[in-house]
């Protein structure tokens, strides 16, 4: 960590410190920015380069029980995708859900240094924390499964507002998770404990409790706020991928009231009403999405774009993966999590004749374009549920590069692009604009205050891209990237292995919660409440980033 | 018995695939045994009472006794100079060391390759081909008004099936434990576990899949013809009650064991059931479950699944991981002669392999760990003695339904664990070798090959 660096005729654009593109140096010091480094500094020159934050992905699925069961059922998926190890760098397989080493090496490889998985069960906890540990350069985090707790329903249910905070703030930090996720709240009781069925409105009751998905969302959103989490309560909304759910989507927003909440994969959740004689075909409902959050502060969102080719369908939402199914061949994995979660996988290709995804294409693009804050409007494509992360740089040339997409635009279902808005829409992003979605805006929506900026202080995890017409071309292969300082690409080749850290958050909470806690385990649970806290083994390296009272109290 | 008693309570029994985490031991310190194990099944108390310290050479190198740090040495040698290296067992030991035994095949570009090959593997080719729908213990416990157990023998393989997760509990919805379940168990003989199942359905001989597949016809509503009891020795009549009540009832599971996996039909069977599984959920709610033997097997499959995208039989010779079962599975390995050097990691395959497979271990250089002397360690150029996991090593282990759980020690022991070991053979290779081996085959072209 000792080893100094000075970046040198690159255009850098940091966003979060108003650099726009100016040709500076950047200094690295002991794995920080620096204001200056040594006259002995390594130096690299980067002119005609273009020098950014590494990148930040706020929302994917690269680790635990759910990434390794499909993982698992697709070895067809790993074969004709294989990621040869190097002297210094292990082997893995790739395809739509690579092996944890190949995940790693390929983010880096792509100038992404930090990446969040999305959906874990706490009891899944530990087995996601082993392969974060080995998914090696980016740091990394998770988003721990809560919105369909049994636990936490019962006391929400009672009323007993103080115990069900306690009890998130728990579970959280026992996970040693980043954030709290709800994933269709209440669907997971009725496709367990009611032959298959499912949520189809926020006022739904919620199979035996005395409860619907409006007072769930409403009390985790509540909770979360008074706890003061760097990141707010993270939702997967009810009615993912229906025809229609817009009218869900915005109620749910509106839930929110002013109160910080993210909205994941928001494409998922942007479709209007069926057009014309379909029953099912639905229409964009992007417009109406964009807008709300273009003024709602308070709203952030990913857009969980869809790229064509092939893709996995994983997600705590049992009953859409079964829907799936039916589109998705001949596998179907379900995996249901005692007191917890639902979980369904189906491999899946996006053709860009079919109607249906040339829709969801277009709305993912749409969202992109009609953002008028992009801080608060990120990159994603729900990895890999709307596509690999190694879509990204195409992803980029799409929103950077009119010409391109209208050339795309001409080969996928015209039905559907003429019932979209995306014919209508002619931004192009800039560089800036790119640096902010897939960097500074998710590190800024995390409260990662080091990450996705360059200022001094900020961890040095740096990338540089050889300036190039061809966005796609440019953003699929940094020429340098470098990670707490480390110059771990060089030349695009990896120069030595390297160790991320583990993300977390450790809330403060009443230990008197416990004794709620533990009896529910010893009656519902099959593994003892000893058992069931992950200890500090599971982060050999790791930083916890404060909540709000926890950085007051540390500030004199 | 001494004075110095040492009460560990949570402790994991890692006999079985249950991986029952409530056992609460008591220590006699000073005879380093287990005395007491509270909770435990029979074979848990046997487990628990059965590995005391034993005074063993640290390690033996071709029967000559040596410091582990010479069996280190020699190991390293072994490996580093083999040109088609394999490392097999690991179902019997940590995660933590499991990572370390993949970590070596792929730096050495050898094949690691577990237990599963030769018990669940091919419920492993079923999950592939057609998926599963599954779930965790407690939701069988929770949830489950109608379990079936096929090819398998709780009562005395894994007898906590029935007591902690599947038939006796009380659950959140089985308020009245036994008397809301139904119980089925399918098998070609009665076993011990019979008198425990409502409806026992006796079948023929390798006639599972034939049962299975006129099962899914009746669920989908198709015609089955009365020839069907000559075939399997099951009636038509019975098929299609049971059919009825698998329709008509509210969570129902499977439990499947390794006379489906291992007899005529194997992955077919495995594949059958997890379709049948799947069929079911168009009516109600349904989960399958492979019933697994060893500790931590469900461990290394998900170590090697996360480590290379496979989850067994995993090749890394060309520089990246390949899986083929038949070609990098290890009874085939050795059977056809081409392993030129094995590591065997907590597994004795010497005591239950074909003869062909066994009569080429005795011609190659064998490295075993072990906490025990094994017929695999008796023919092994060098034998290390390591301590056992869960009584005198921690880490983690995952449970049948791949829930990891964190090990509580007992006592220590005097001997490394296997990840001690393994990462010392890890780094001596890494220093003979200067880094991981790459084949000179451009990847390029081996991936078109």
């Amino acid at each position: 960590m000792g080893s100094s660096l000075r970046i040198v005729n690159g255009r850098v654009y940091d966003p979060a410190n108003g650099v726009d593109g100016e040709v500076r140096d950047v200094c690295i010091r002991d794995g920080k920015i620096a204001a200056d480094a040594p006259p002995d500094a390594k130096r690299i020159d980067a002119a005609g380069m273009v020098v950014m934050p590494g990148g930040v992905d706020i929302h994917c699925h690269i680790a635990g029980p759910k990434v390794n069961l499909a993982r698992k059922v697709q070895p067809e998926d790993h074969r004709y995708d294989v990621h040869p190890r190097t002297r210094v760098t292990r082997s893995g397989t790739g395809g739509s859900v690579p092996s944890t080493f190949a995940t790693g090496y390929r983010y880096a490889g792509l100038g992404y240094t930090t990446a969040m998985e999305a959906a874990v069960t706490p009891l899944g906890a530990r087995h996601a924390l082993e392969e974060l540990h080995d998914t090696p350069v980016i740091d990394k985090g998770f988003y721990v499964l809560v919105g369909n707790n049994v636990l936490l329903y019962r006391l929400l249910q009672e009323g007993r507002l103080e115990e069900f905070r306690n009890a998130l703030a728990w579970w959280i930090k026992v996970t040693k998770a980043y954030a709290p996720k709800l994933v269709n709240p209440g669907g997971d009781e009725l496709w367990k404990g009611q032959r298959n069925a499912n949520i189809t409105s926020l006022d739904d009751k919620i199979g035996p409790f005395e409860l619907t998905p409006r007072k769930v969302i409403a009390g985790f959103i509540e909770a979360a706020t008074a706890l003061g989490l760097p990141h707010p309560v993270h939702i997967h909304c009810n009615n993912l991928g229906h025809t229609g759910n817009v009218a869900t989507t915005l109620e749910t927003m509106r839930l929110a009231e002013g109160r910080r909440t993210h909205f994941a994969h928001v494409q998922f959740n942007s479709y209007g009403p069926a057009a014309g004689k379909s029953q099912t075909n639905p229409t964009s409902g992007a417009r109406e999405i964009a807008e709300f959050v273009n003024t709602h502060p308070n709203i952030s969102a990913d857009v969980g774009a869809v790229m064509f080719g092939r893709s996995t369908i994983m997600t705590g939402d049992a009953p859409l993966a079964y829907m799936l199914r039916q589109f998705g061949g001949t596998k179907w994995v379900n995996a249901d999590t005692e007191n917890e979660s639902g979980c369904g996988i189906v491999p899946f290709t996006y053709q860009d004749r079919v109607y249906t995804n040339a829709m969801q294409w277009a709305v993912g693009l749409e969202l992109f374009l009609l953002s008028q804050d992009p801080w608060r409007m990120v990159f994603s494509t729900d990895h890999p549920n709307g596509g690999s992360f190694v879509t990204y740089p195409r992803l980029i040339r799409l929103l950077m590069d009119r010409e391109f997409r209208k050339a795309r635009m001409a080969e996928v279902n015209q039905k559907a692009l003429d019932r979209s808005g995306l014919r209508d829409l002619s931004r192009e992003y800039s560089l800036n604009e790119i640096a902010i979605v897939t960097r500074a805006g998710p590190a800024r929506l995390l409260g990662l205050t080091r990450k996705g900026q360059l200022g001094v202080g900020a961890d040095a995890d740096v990338t540089i891209y050889e300036e190039d017409p061809d966005k796609e071309k440019m953003f699929s292969a940094p020429r340098y990237v470098i990670k707490d300082g480390e110059l771990i690409i060089e030349d695009h080749e990896f120069r030595v292995d390297h160790e991320g850290r583990l993300l977390h958050v450790a809330p403060d909470f009443d230990p008197g919660i416990e004794q709620v806690i533990e009896p529910f385990f010893e009656d519902f649970y099959t593994i003892r409440f000893a058992n069931y806290a992950v200890d500090d083994r599971y982060a050999p390296h790791h930083e916890i980033i404060p909540t709000a009272p926890q950085a007051a109290g540390a500030r004199p | 018995m001494s004075e110095n008693l040492k009460f560990v309570p949570h402790a994991t029994c890692t006999f079985c695939g249950c991986v029952c985490d409530d056992m609460d031991l008591t220590v006699d310190m000073d005879e380093k045994r287990i005395t007491k194990a509270e909770n435990a099944c029979v074979l848990g108390k046997a487990w628990f009472r059965e590995h005391g310290i034993e005074q063993r050479p640290y390690a033996l190198i071709g029967g000559r006794e040596a410091t582990t740090a010479e069996g280190v040495e020699e190991a390293a040698q072994i490996l580093a100079r083999a040109r088609f290296p394999l490392i097999y067992g690991l179902s019997d030991t940590t995660c933590e060391a499991q990572r370390v035994a993949v970590a070596i095949a792929d730096m050495i570009g050898g094949t690691v390759d577990t237990t599963t090959s030769v018990c669940h593997g091919p419920s492993g080719i079923a999950f592939e081909t057609v998926g599963e729908s599954t779930a965790s213990l407690g939701e069988i416990k929770n949830r489950a008004d109608m379990v079936v157990f096929w090819g398998g023998n709780p009562a005395e393989a894994h007898p906590r099936l029935f007591s902690r997760y599947a038939v006796t509990p009380k659950g959140m919805y089985i308020p009245n434990g036994r008397k809301d379940r139904t119980v089925v168990l399918v098998d070609v003989r009665r076993t011990m576990s019979t008198p425990v199942a409502d409806i026992f359905l006796r079948v023929k001989p390798r006639s599972d899949f034939e049962v299975l597949w006129a099962l899914r016809a009746l669920v989908k509503g198709r015609r089955v013809d009365p020839s069907i009891e000559r075939r399997t020795g099951v009636s038509l009549a019975v098929l299609e009650d049971l059919v009825a009540r698998m329709k008509s009832c509210r969570y129902g599971a499977f439990l499947f064991g390794m006379g489906l996996t291992m007899t005529r039909g194997r992955h077919f069977n495995s594949g059958a059931l997890l379709a049948l599984t799947t069929d079911l959920n168009e009516f109600t709610h349904w989960v399958a479950k492979p019933v697994r033997g060893h500790g931590n097997v469900t461990g290394a499959d998900n170590v090697v699944s996360w480590q290379t995208g496979f989850p067994f039989g995993v090749n890394f010779s060309r520089g990246y991981p390949r899986f083929n079962p038949g070609e990098f599975t290890t009874v085939d390995l050795l059977a056809r002669g081409e392993t030129d050097a094995i590591l065997i990691l907590a597994s004795d395959p010497a005591a239950n392999f074909p003869k062909a497979a066994i009569e080429h271990l005795k011609r190659i250089p064998v490295i075993s760990l072990d906490p025990k002397t094994t017929l695999t360690s008796q023919l092994a150029r060098v034998a290390f003695t390591t301590a056992t996991y869960g009584i005198n090593v921690g880490g983690t282990v995952y449970r049948m339904d791949d829930v990891a759980i964190t090990l509580r020690p007992a006592f220590e022991s005097p001997y490394p664990s296997d990840e001690e070991i393994l990462s010392a053979i890890r780094d001596r290779v890494r220093a003979l070798l200067g880094g991981n081996r790459v084949p000179a085959v451009a990847p390029a072209v081996a991936a078109a090959s």
